[in-house]
Protein backbone atom coordinates (compact mmCIF):
# COMPACT_ATOMS: atom_id res chain seq x y z
CA UNK A 1 0.00 0.00 0.00
CA UNK A 2 2.98 2.23 0.76
CA UNK A 3 6.61 1.93 1.06
CA UNK A 4 9.57 3.93 1.63
CA UNK A 5 13.00 3.20 0.19
CA UNK A 6 16.03 4.44 1.95
CA UNK A 7 14.65 7.82 3.11
CA UNK A 8 17.29 10.31 4.67
CA UNK A 9 16.70 13.04 6.38
CA UNK A 10 18.43 15.83 7.98
CA UNK A 11 18.25 18.58 10.14
CA UNK A 12 21.10 20.52 9.88
CA UNK A 13 24.24 18.47 11.17
CA UNK A 14 21.30 15.60 12.94
CA UNK A 15 21.14 12.58 10.79
CA UNK A 16 17.66 11.70 11.93
CA UNK A 17 16.41 8.76 9.30
CA UNK A 18 18.97 6.78 8.16
CA UNK A 19 18.15 4.71 4.96
CA UNK A 20 14.41 3.66 6.09
CA UNK A 21 13.19 0.78 4.06
CA UNK A 22 9.43 0.58 4.94
CA UNK A 23 6.81 -1.46 3.58
CA UNK A 24 3.17 -1.35 4.80
CA UNK A 25 0.71 -3.94 2.95
CA UNK A 26 -2.99 -3.04 2.35
CA UNK A 27 -5.04 -4.00 5.56
CA UNK A 28 -2.10 -4.35 7.77
CA UNK A 29 -1.23 -2.46 11.19
CA UNK A 30 2.13 -1.25 11.25
CA UNK A 31 3.60 -0.17 14.79
CA UNK A 32 6.51 1.52 15.12
CA UNK A 33 8.10 2.29 18.59
CA UNK A 34 11.20 3.20 20.03
CA UNK A 35 12.82 5.94 22.52
CA UNK A 36 12.14 9.08 21.68
CA UNK A 37 14.50 11.13 19.12
CA UNK A 38 14.50 7.58 17.15
CA UNK A 39 12.86 9.18 14.31
CA UNK A 40 9.63 7.82 14.53
CA UNK A 41 7.70 10.80 14.03
CA UNK A 42 9.78 12.13 11.30
CA UNK A 43 9.16 9.07 9.09
CA UNK A 44 5.64 9.22 9.52
CA UNK A 45 5.45 12.97 8.60
CA UNK A 46 7.67 12.06 5.57
CA UNK A 47 5.27 9.36 4.63
CA UNK A 48 2.59 11.74 3.70
CA UNK A 49 5.23 15.22 2.70
CA UNK A 50 4.65 17.33 6.14
CA UNK A 51 8.49 16.65 5.92
CA UNK A 52 10.39 16.52 2.51
CA UNK A 53 13.09 13.36 2.94
CA UNK A 54 15.99 14.48 1.35
CA UNK A 55 16.58 11.41 -0.25
CA UNK A 56 14.93 7.81 -1.12
CA UNK A 57 11.19 7.46 -2.80
CA UNK A 58 7.78 6.28 -1.51
CA UNK A 59 5.41 5.06 -3.49
CA UNK A 60 1.96 4.86 -2.69
CA UNK A 61 -0.06 1.76 -4.15
CA UNK A 62 3.05 1.12 -6.28
CA UNK A 63 3.16 4.26 -7.87
CA UNK A 64 6.03 6.52 -6.95
CA UNK A 65 5.41 9.88 -5.88
CA UNK A 66 7.68 12.69 -6.90
CA UNK A 67 7.18 15.71 -4.87
CA UNK A 68 8.50 17.52 -7.75
CA UNK A 69 6.17 16.12 -10.21
CA UNK A 70 2.91 15.29 -8.10
CA UNK A 71 0.17 17.18 -6.82
CA UNK A 72 1.03 16.61 -2.95
CA UNK A 73 -2.11 17.85 -2.59
CA UNK A 74 -3.68 14.92 -4.16
CA UNK A 75 -1.25 12.51 -2.06
CA UNK A 76 -2.23 13.24 1.09
CA UNK A 77 -5.83 13.20 1.11
CA UNK A 78 -5.33 9.64 0.20
CA UNK A 79 -3.11 9.46 3.37
CA UNK A 80 -4.74 10.94 6.65
CA UNK A 81 -3.11 11.71 9.69
CA UNK A 82 -3.34 12.13 13.29
CA UNK A 83 -1.41 14.10 15.59
CA UNK A 84 -0.03 14.03 18.70
CA UNK A 85 -1.74 17.17 19.77
CA UNK A 86 -4.85 16.63 17.68
CA UNK A 87 -4.78 19.83 16.03
CA UNK A 88 -8.77 20.67 15.66
CA UNK A 89 -10.03 23.84 14.05
CA UNK A 90 -11.06 26.09 17.03
CA UNK A 91 -13.23 28.48 15.60
CA UNK A 92 -14.95 25.51 13.75
CA UNK A 93 -17.83 23.03 15.58
CA UNK A 94 -16.82 19.75 15.92
CA UNK A 95 -19.06 18.64 12.51
CA UNK A 96 -17.43 21.72 10.89
CA UNK A 97 -14.33 20.22 11.70
CA UNK A 98 -15.15 16.99 9.92
CA UNK A 99 -16.87 18.54 6.85
CA UNK A 100 -14.45 21.44 6.39
CA UNK A 101 -12.16 19.14 4.10
CA UNK A 102 -14.56 17.11 1.96
CA UNK A 103 -16.98 20.49 1.24
CA UNK A 104 -13.75 22.57 0.14
CA UNK A 105 -11.04 19.64 -1.07
CA UNK A 106 -13.47 17.64 -2.39
CA UNK A 107 -16.43 19.65 -3.35
CA UNK A 108 -19.14 17.35 -1.92
CA UNK A 109 -22.29 18.66 -1.66
CA UNK A 110 -23.49 20.10 2.15
CA UNK A 111 -26.00 17.80 2.76
CA UNK A 112 -24.04 14.96 2.08
CA UNK A 113 -20.88 15.81 3.92
CA UNK A 114 -23.04 16.00 7.02
CA UNK A 115 -24.41 12.76 6.94
CA UNK A 116 -21.25 11.31 6.48
CA UNK A 117 -19.93 13.56 9.25
CA UNK A 118 -22.87 12.24 11.46
CA UNK A 119 -22.33 9.25 10.83
CA UNK A 120 -18.43 9.15 11.65
CA UNK A 121 -19.09 10.90 14.76
CA UNK A 122 -21.66 7.90 15.59
CA UNK A 123 -18.90 5.56 14.77
CA UNK A 124 -16.27 6.77 17.65
CA UNK A 125 -19.31 7.47 19.71
CA UNK A 126 -19.75 11.51 19.67
CA UNK A 127 -22.84 12.04 18.12
CA UNK A 128 -24.27 13.96 20.23
CA UNK A 129 -21.28 16.51 20.07
CA UNK A 130 -21.48 17.30 16.47
CA UNK A 131 -22.41 21.75 17.29
CA UNK A 132 -20.14 22.23 19.99
CA UNK A 133 -16.76 23.67 19.75
CA UNK A 134 -13.47 21.30 20.36
CA UNK A 135 -12.74 23.44 23.50
CA UNK A 136 -15.96 22.05 25.22
CA UNK A 137 -14.22 18.51 24.83
CA UNK A 138 -11.71 16.14 26.71
CA UNK A 139 -8.48 15.02 24.94
CA UNK A 140 -9.67 11.91 24.20
CA UNK A 141 -13.33 13.12 22.74
CA UNK A 142 -10.80 16.02 21.00
CA UNK A 143 -8.64 12.89 19.19
CA UNK A 144 -11.70 11.05 18.41
CA UNK A 145 -12.70 13.86 16.41
CA UNK A 146 -9.22 14.43 14.54
CA UNK A 147 -9.59 10.74 13.76
CA UNK A 148 -13.38 11.00 12.75
CA UNK A 149 -11.73 14.08 10.80
CA UNK A 150 -9.62 12.22 8.74
CA UNK A 151 -11.80 9.41 7.72
CA UNK A 152 -13.80 12.03 6.35
CA UNK A 153 -11.48 12.45 3.01
CA UNK A 154 -11.81 8.51 3.03
CA UNK A 155 -8.08 7.81 2.98
CA UNK A 156 -5.85 4.51 1.87
CA UNK A 157 -3.62 4.84 4.79
CA UNK A 158 -4.19 6.59 8.42
CA UNK A 159 -0.92 7.66 9.98
CA UNK A 160 -1.10 7.93 13.79
CA UNK A 161 1.71 10.11 15.66
CA UNK A 162 1.86 9.26 19.01
CA UNK A 163 -2.14 9.86 19.26
CA UNK A 164 -2.47 9.23 22.94
CA UNK A 165 0.74 10.93 24.75
CA UNK A 166 -0.83 13.96 25.20
CA UNK A 167 -3.88 12.42 26.94
CA UNK A 168 -4.80 11.89 30.47
CA UNK A 169 -4.31 8.07 31.41
CA UNK A 170 -7.58 7.15 31.70
CA UNK A 171 -8.80 8.99 28.45
CA UNK A 172 -6.38 6.75 26.50
CA UNK A 173 -8.64 3.43 26.18
CA UNK A 174 -11.33 5.22 24.41
CA UNK A 175 -8.71 6.17 21.30
CA UNK A 176 -7.39 3.01 21.31
CA UNK A 177 -10.88 1.70 21.39
CA UNK A 178 -11.76 3.24 18.57
CA UNK A 179 -8.32 2.74 16.53
CA UNK A 180 -8.62 -0.86 17.14
CA UNK A 181 -12.37 -1.10 15.42
CA UNK A 182 -10.20 0.77 12.78
CA UNK A 183 -7.78 -2.07 12.56
CA UNK A 184 -10.54 -4.38 12.45
CA UNK A 185 -12.35 -2.98 9.81
CA UNK A 186 -9.29 -3.51 7.91
CA UNK A 187 -8.13 -0.01 7.44
CA UNK A 188 -3.90 0.05 6.59
CA UNK A 189 -2.33 2.17 9.60
CA UNK A 190 0.93 3.19 10.38
CA UNK A 191 1.01 4.21 14.29
CA UNK A 192 3.86 5.19 16.18
CA UNK A 193 2.95 4.87 19.95
CA UNK A 194 4.33 3.77 23.60
CA UNK A 195 1.31 2.15 24.06
CA UNK A 196 2.84 -1.63 24.50
CA UNK A 197 -0.46 -3.10 24.84
CA UNK A 198 -2.26 -1.75 21.57
CA UNK A 199 0.96 -3.01 19.91
CA UNK A 200 0.93 -6.52 21.54
CA UNK A 201 -2.65 -6.58 20.66
CA UNK A 202 -3.36 -5.09 17.45
CA UNK A 203 -0.08 -4.85 15.15
CA UNK A 204 0.16 -7.33 12.43
CA UNK A 205 3.69 -5.93 12.10
CA UNK A 206 5.96 -4.46 14.92
CA UNK A 207 9.09 -1.90 13.85
CA UNK A 208 12.10 -1.02 16.35
CA UNK A 209 13.37 2.37 15.74
CA UNK A 210 17.02 3.61 16.94
CA UNK A 211 19.20 6.20 16.15
CA UNK A 212 17.13 6.92 13.09
CA UNK A 213 17.31 3.44 12.01
CA UNK A 214 15.22 0.45 11.33
CA UNK A 215 16.69 -2.04 14.24
CA UNK A 216 14.31 -4.90 13.30
CA UNK A 217 11.12 -5.58 12.04
CA UNK A 218 8.52 -8.66 12.90
CA UNK A 219 5.08 -10.20 14.52
CA UNK A 220 4.89 -8.84 17.77
CA UNK A 221 5.05 -11.73 19.00
CA UNK A 222 8.50 -12.45 18.11
CA UNK A 223 9.83 -8.64 18.88
CA UNK A 224 8.39 -8.61 22.07
CA UNK A 225 9.40 -12.42 23.26
CA UNK A 226 12.15 -13.11 21.17
CA UNK A 227 13.70 -9.98 19.48
CA UNK A 228 17.18 -11.07 18.05
CA UNK A 229 18.60 -7.31 18.53
CA UNK A 230 20.36 -6.64 21.61
CA UNK A 231 19.19 -3.14 21.30
CA UNK A 232 15.77 -3.57 21.13
CA UNK A 233 15.73 -6.20 24.66
CA UNK A 234 17.23 -3.33 25.96
CA UNK A 235 14.71 -0.86 24.99
CA UNK A 236 12.02 -3.55 25.22
CA UNK A 237 13.02 -4.51 28.91
CA UNK A 238 12.51 -0.56 29.96
CA UNK A 239 9.22 -0.55 29.03
CA UNK A 240 7.42 -3.46 29.30
CA UNK B 1 -17.84 80.66 28.96
CA UNK B 2 -20.88 79.74 27.10
CA UNK B 3 -20.67 75.89 26.43
CA UNK B 4 -23.71 75.66 25.84
CA UNK B 5 -23.96 78.29 23.51
CA UNK B 6 -21.18 77.20 21.72
CA UNK B 7 -22.92 73.65 21.56
CA UNK B 8 -26.03 74.52 19.59
CA UNK B 9 -24.00 76.66 17.28
CA UNK B 10 -22.09 74.28 16.26
CA UNK B 11 -24.26 71.34 16.34
CA UNK B 12 -25.35 71.65 12.70
CA UNK B 13 -21.80 71.81 11.13
CA UNK B 14 -20.43 69.87 13.39
CA UNK B 15 -22.90 66.49 13.20
CA UNK B 16 -22.43 66.65 9.91
CA UNK B 17 -18.32 67.17 9.78
CA UNK B 18 -18.15 64.14 12.12
CA UNK B 19 -20.15 62.05 9.93
CA UNK B 20 -17.64 63.19 6.84
CA UNK B 21 -14.81 61.75 9.72
CA UNK B 22 -16.61 58.58 9.82
CA UNK B 23 -16.72 58.45 5.97
CA UNK B 24 -13.13 59.13 6.26
CA UNK B 25 -12.13 57.11 8.68
CA UNK B 26 -13.88 54.32 7.47
CA UNK B 27 -12.39 54.17 3.65
CA UNK B 28 -9.16 54.61 5.11
CA UNK B 29 -8.74 51.77 7.33
CA UNK B 30 -10.69 49.38 4.43
CA UNK B 31 -7.96 50.85 2.21
CA UNK B 32 -5.31 50.47 5.36
CA UNK B 33 -6.62 46.45 6.15
CA UNK B 34 -6.14 45.96 2.38
CA UNK B 35 -2.59 46.23 2.26
CA UNK B 36 -1.72 45.86 5.39
CA UNK B 37 -2.73 41.96 4.63
CA UNK B 38 -0.91 42.18 1.25
CA UNK B 39 2.34 43.73 3.12
CA UNK B 40 1.78 41.00 5.70
CA UNK B 41 1.34 38.06 3.35
CA UNK B 42 4.79 39.53 1.55
CA UNK B 43 6.96 39.46 4.98
CA UNK B 44 5.71 36.02 5.56
CA UNK B 45 6.09 34.50 2.15
CA UNK B 46 9.33 33.34 2.03
CA UNK B 47 10.37 35.24 -0.28
CA UNK B 48 12.96 37.60 -0.35
CA UNK B 49 12.27 40.34 -2.31
CA UNK B 50 8.75 40.66 -1.14
CA UNK B 51 9.48 40.42 2.17
CA UNK B 52 12.09 43.63 1.67
CA UNK B 53 9.52 45.59 -0.31
CA UNK B 54 7.34 45.26 3.03
CA UNK B 55 10.48 45.85 5.20
CA UNK B 56 10.90 49.55 3.24
CA UNK B 57 7.16 50.21 3.39
CA UNK B 58 6.95 49.47 7.12
CA UNK B 59 10.14 51.45 7.94
CA UNK B 60 9.51 54.44 5.83
CA UNK B 61 5.82 55.07 6.61
CA UNK B 62 6.39 54.39 10.09
CA UNK B 63 9.80 56.52 10.31
CA UNK B 64 7.86 60.03 8.48
CA UNK B 65 5.36 62.08 10.25
CA UNK B 66 1.66 61.56 9.04
CA UNK B 67 1.17 65.37 7.69
CA UNK B 68 4.74 65.11 5.64
CA UNK B 69 2.51 62.15 4.07
CA UNK B 70 -0.71 63.99 3.87
CA UNK B 71 1.20 66.78 2.15
CA UNK B 72 2.84 64.70 -0.06
CA UNK B 73 -0.33 63.38 -1.58
CA UNK B 74 -2.22 66.03 -1.91
CA UNK B 75 0.13 68.85 -2.90
CA UNK B 76 3.52 66.92 -3.86
CA UNK B 77 1.28 64.48 -6.57
CA UNK B 78 -0.50 67.15 -8.68
CA UNK B 79 2.04 66.82 -11.87
CA UNK B 80 0.63 63.73 -11.94
CA UNK B 81 -2.58 63.83 -10.45
CA UNK B 82 -4.99 66.12 -9.24
CA UNK B 83 -6.94 64.29 -6.11
CA UNK B 84 -9.61 66.37 -4.11
CA UNK B 85 -8.93 66.57 -0.63
CA UNK B 86 -11.01 63.47 0.57
CA UNK B 87 -9.93 61.14 -1.99
CA UNK B 88 -6.05 62.23 -0.54
CA UNK B 89 -7.08 61.95 2.94
CA UNK B 90 -8.34 58.62 2.45
CA UNK B 91 -5.53 57.27 0.85
CA UNK B 92 -2.86 59.14 2.49
CA UNK B 93 -4.38 57.98 6.03
CA UNK B 94 -4.93 54.59 4.58
CA UNK B 95 -1.48 54.34 3.31
CA UNK B 96 -0.17 54.96 7.18
CA UNK B 97 -2.22 52.76 8.85
CA UNK B 98 -1.45 49.97 6.77
CA UNK B 99 2.29 50.18 8.04
CA UNK B 100 0.62 49.45 11.25
CA UNK B 101 -1.78 46.83 10.64
CA UNK B 102 0.23 44.66 8.43
CA UNK B 103 2.52 43.89 11.79
CA UNK B 104 -0.86 43.58 13.49
CA UNK B 105 -1.36 41.13 10.93
CA UNK B 106 2.14 39.50 10.71
CA UNK B 107 2.18 38.76 14.47
CA UNK B 108 -1.94 37.21 14.37
CA UNK B 109 -0.85 35.10 11.85
CA UNK B 110 2.27 33.86 13.07
CA UNK B 111 0.72 33.21 16.29
CA UNK B 112 -1.64 30.42 15.08
CA UNK B 113 0.09 27.05 15.83
CA UNK B 114 2.00 25.51 13.58
CA UNK B 115 -0.15 22.22 13.56
CA UNK B 116 -2.91 24.23 12.29
CA UNK B 117 -1.41 24.43 9.33
CA UNK B 118 -0.27 20.80 9.14
CA UNK B 119 -3.09 19.62 9.77
CA UNK B 120 -5.25 21.68 7.48
CA UNK B 121 -2.66 20.48 4.71
CA UNK B 122 -2.69 16.85 6.01
CA UNK B 123 -6.04 16.42 4.98
CA UNK B 124 -5.38 17.84 1.09
CA UNK B 125 -6.13 21.24 1.73
CA UNK B 126 -3.75 23.71 -0.81
CA UNK B 127 -1.57 26.42 1.39
CA UNK B 128 -4.00 29.20 -0.18
CA UNK B 129 -7.22 27.03 1.31
CA UNK B 130 -5.78 26.60 4.77
CA UNK B 131 -4.56 30.28 4.76
CA UNK B 132 -8.39 30.86 3.99
CA UNK B 133 -10.32 28.85 5.74
CA UNK B 134 -8.59 27.76 9.02
CA UNK B 135 -5.43 30.04 9.97
CA UNK B 136 -6.81 33.89 8.77
CA UNK B 137 -10.34 33.42 10.58
CA UNK B 138 -8.26 32.50 13.95
CA UNK B 139 -5.54 35.52 13.10
CA UNK B 140 -8.01 38.17 12.47
CA UNK B 141 -9.89 37.31 15.58
CA UNK B 142 -6.88 37.40 17.35
CA UNK B 143 -5.81 40.74 16.16
CA UNK B 144 -9.12 42.01 16.75
CA UNK B 145 -7.66 44.19 20.23
CA UNK B 146 -4.71 45.58 18.50
CA UNK B 147 -6.84 46.19 15.40
CA UNK B 148 -9.60 47.83 17.33
CA UNK B 149 -6.50 50.30 19.35
CA UNK B 150 -5.16 51.21 15.42
CA UNK B 151 -8.56 52.05 14.00
CA UNK B 152 -8.69 54.44 17.19
CA UNK B 153 -5.11 56.02 16.56
CA UNK B 154 -6.51 56.35 12.94
CA UNK B 155 -9.74 58.22 13.55
CA UNK B 156 -8.35 61.20 15.52
CA UNK B 157 -5.39 61.04 12.88
CA UNK B 158 -8.23 62.07 10.73
CA UNK B 159 -7.94 65.54 11.59
CA UNK B 160 -5.03 66.05 10.11
CA UNK B 161 -6.78 66.09 6.65
CA UNK B 162 -8.28 69.57 7.94
CA UNK B 163 -5.07 71.01 6.46
CA UNK B 164 -5.11 70.04 2.90
CA UNK B 165 -8.93 71.87 2.80
CA UNK B 166 -11.03 68.57 4.11
CA UNK B 167 -14.26 68.89 5.93
CA UNK B 168 -13.93 66.67 8.91
CA UNK B 169 -14.38 67.33 12.04
CA UNK B 170 -11.64 69.46 13.36
CA UNK B 171 -11.49 71.62 10.00
CA UNK B 172 -15.29 72.36 11.45
CA UNK B 173 -13.61 73.40 14.85
CA UNK B 174 -11.24 75.58 13.21
CA UNK B 175 -13.61 77.13 10.78
CA UNK B 176 -16.18 77.57 13.83
CA UNK B 177 -13.11 79.28 16.15
CA UNK B 178 -12.46 82.06 13.68
CA UNK B 179 -16.04 83.21 13.53
CA UNK B 180 -17.18 83.06 17.17
CA UNK B 181 -13.31 83.90 18.59
CA UNK B 182 -14.34 81.50 20.87
CA UNK B 183 -11.57 79.30 21.02
CA UNK B 184 -11.64 76.82 24.51
CA UNK B 185 -15.39 76.60 23.76
CA UNK B 186 -15.47 75.38 20.20
CA UNK B 187 -12.32 73.19 20.78
CA UNK B 188 -13.36 71.88 23.82
CA UNK B 189 -17.14 71.19 22.07
CA UNK B 190 -15.03 69.52 19.19
CA UNK B 191 -13.24 66.89 20.90
CA UNK B 192 -16.40 66.19 22.70
CA UNK B 193 -17.34 64.99 19.28
CA UNK B 194 -14.39 62.66 18.78
CA UNK B 195 -14.40 61.56 22.54
CA UNK B 196 -18.28 60.13 21.62
CA UNK B 197 -17.06 58.98 18.11
CA UNK B 198 -14.38 56.42 20.07
CA UNK B 199 -16.46 55.17 22.54
CA UNK B 200 -19.30 54.24 20.00
CA UNK B 201 -16.19 52.89 18.03
CA UNK B 202 -14.57 50.74 21.09
CA UNK B 203 -17.96 49.57 21.95
CA UNK B 204 -18.32 48.02 18.70
CA UNK B 205 -15.11 46.35 18.37
CA UNK B 206 -15.65 44.91 21.73
CA UNK B 207 -19.38 43.42 20.49
CA UNK B 208 -17.35 42.02 17.43
CA UNK B 209 -14.64 40.40 19.44
CA UNK B 210 -17.45 38.69 21.82
CA UNK B 211 -19.70 37.55 18.92
CA UNK B 212 -16.23 35.87 17.15
CA UNK B 213 -15.54 33.82 20.33
CA UNK B 214 -16.40 30.16 20.52
CA UNK B 215 -15.70 30.19 23.71
CA UNK B 216 -18.98 32.05 24.67
CA UNK B 217 -20.80 31.01 22.12
CA UNK B 218 -23.19 28.02 23.30
CA UNK B 219 -23.85 24.57 21.78
CA UNK B 220 -26.19 25.01 19.19
CA UNK B 221 -28.86 22.31 19.82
Amino acid sequence: MIRAEKLNKSFGSLHVLKDIDLEVQKGDVVVIIGASGSGKSTLLRCLNFLEMADSGEIYLEGKRIDPDKTDLNQVRQQVGMVFQHFHLFPHRSVLENIIEAPLYVKKTDREKAEAMGMSLLEKVGLADKAHVYPHALSGGQKQRVAIARSLAMQPKVMLFDEPTSALDPELVGEVLAVMKELAQEGMTMVVVTHEMGFAQEVADVVVFMDEGRIIEAGKPGQIFHSPKEERTKAFLSKVL
Amino acid sequence: MDFVQIFQTTLAGFSKAAWETVQLTFWSLVLGMGLGLILAFFKISGNRILHWISNIYITVIRGTPLIVQIFTIYFGLTEMVVLDSFTAGVIALGIHAAAYIAEIFRGAIQSIDKGQMEAARSLGMTYGLAMRRIILPQAFRRSIPPLGNQFIIGLKDSSLVAYIGGTELWSAALSAAADNFQQFETYFVNGLYYLVLVLIFTYLVARLEARLDVEQRSAKT
